[in-house]
């Protein structure tokens, strides 16, 4: 009986909040970290990803193109308007006729108040918006929307997430879902919780999106990675967001 | 614009010894490593920091390229009397940075 009371008191002590698994056996990258990566995300004074948080909120409130307005003009407090948005997303864009990540749908907004700014990608202001408004989804479970018109895009994005590809032959589900918890090269392999994005990953030693960890994990396999942007990276992220559906989002979250 | 990471205590007990934690936003690129074409990439990272309290020197720090971007630092310190603590990062091309944080000794 003591011994199991140790086991469970072992277990809660190695699961802090934000990263508590939904109890379907479904676990969140953090927990496959080590003791002083974790400390790292957990403590904001620690966690190199609140620098671009801080930058995303200036941003935030800065005044751009002829019209002199900011994100804060339209959408106001950040804390309030921006809270549980980005467990949403990707979402179906009624404009655009096809699902959006978050990460299009700021462009599309800042592309409609500075006519001429390039489409995103792997900026640093850029990061630092998503950063900053995912930060306000922090804690809460990731939510996406029961939106029918997303279905076939979510069945497309699993169909690739299932499909072997590149010279090693090996499809997302290869490793996510079959080897999770085992061990490539040193390091474990997640199931691959899509929660915490966009990262502060040590081996970047910097702030990257999901997008730049997919390419990376296609060009790992010897695949040729999606373009940036790509309806089919979004669809694959609508699938993730699914498939994590329930867990806590972690955002900025630390990644070895 | 560098941006900065600073927990320091706004009032600390004459005599405690109380931790300071800084991080501060920087690339820390080497000068070793090579860019998307071919070219090395020129080194720039803070040669030096240094933590002084009413003037008086707190801690000095030499960074080297082998240290990873943001660098973090953790040091101690005890005050005697209420003050201002002043943080300042130093680094290739001229990179300057300075921090203040007043401290109320009680």
């Amino acid at each position: 009986m003591t011994r199991w009371l140790l086991v469970l008191a072992g277990l809660v002590a190695t699961l802090p909040c934000g990263a508590e698994p939904p109890g379907d056996g479904r676990r969140s990258g953090f927990a496959y970290m080590g003791a002083s990566t974790q400390a790292m995300q957990l403590d904001d004074t620690l966690n190199p990803g609140m620098l671009w948080v801080l930058e995303g909120e200036q941003l935030w409130n800065r005044r751009v193109g002829a019209a002199g307005r900011s994100c804060a003009t339209c959408h106001g407090d950040a804390r309030v308007s921006m809270r549980a948005v980005a467990a949403r997303y990707p979402d179906f864009d009624s404009a655009l006729q096809r699902p959006v990540d978050l990460r299009q749908r700021i462009g599309a907004c800042r592309q409609r108040q500075e006519p001429g700014l390039p489409p995103p990608g792997e900026e640093q202001a850029q990061l630092s918006l998503e950063a900053y408004i995912g930060l306000q989804s922090r804690g809460l479970p990731l939510a996406p929307p029961q939106d029918l018109r997303l279905q076939t895009y979510r069945e497309r994005g699993r169909a690739f997430f299932e499909q072997r590809i590149g010279q090693l032959g090996l499809s997302c589900a290869d490793c996510h879902d079959q080897h999770a918890g085992r061990r490539l090269g040193g390091s474990p392999i997640p199931q691959g919780h899509a929660t915490g994005y966009p990262i502060y990953r040590l081996e970047w030693q910097g702030l990257g999106s999901l997008q730049r960890r997919l390419r990376a994990c296609m060009s790992g396999v010897r695949a040729e990675p999606l373009a940036w942007g790509s309806p089919e990276l979004v669809e694959l992220e609508l699938y993730l967001a699914w498939r994590a559906r329930g867990m806590s989002v972690e955002t900025p979250a630390v990644r070895p | 614009m560098a941006r900065t990471l600073i927990q320091a205590p706004s009032s600390v007990r004459r005599g405690d010894s109380f931790s300071l934690r800084v991080l501060l936003q920087h690339p820390m690129e080497s000068g070793f490593r090579v860019g998307a074409e071919g070219q090395v990439l020129p080194r720039d990272i803070v040669r030096r920091f240094a933590c002084s309290y009413n003037g008086e020197r707190v801690i000095e720090v030499e960074l080297f390229p082998a240290v990873a971007a943001n660098p973090y630092l953790e040091f101690s310190a005890l005050a005697s009397a209420s003050g201002t603590l002043s943080f300042v990062w130093e680094g290739d091309h001229g990179f300057v940075h300075r921090e203040q944080r007043a401290i109320t000794v009680t």
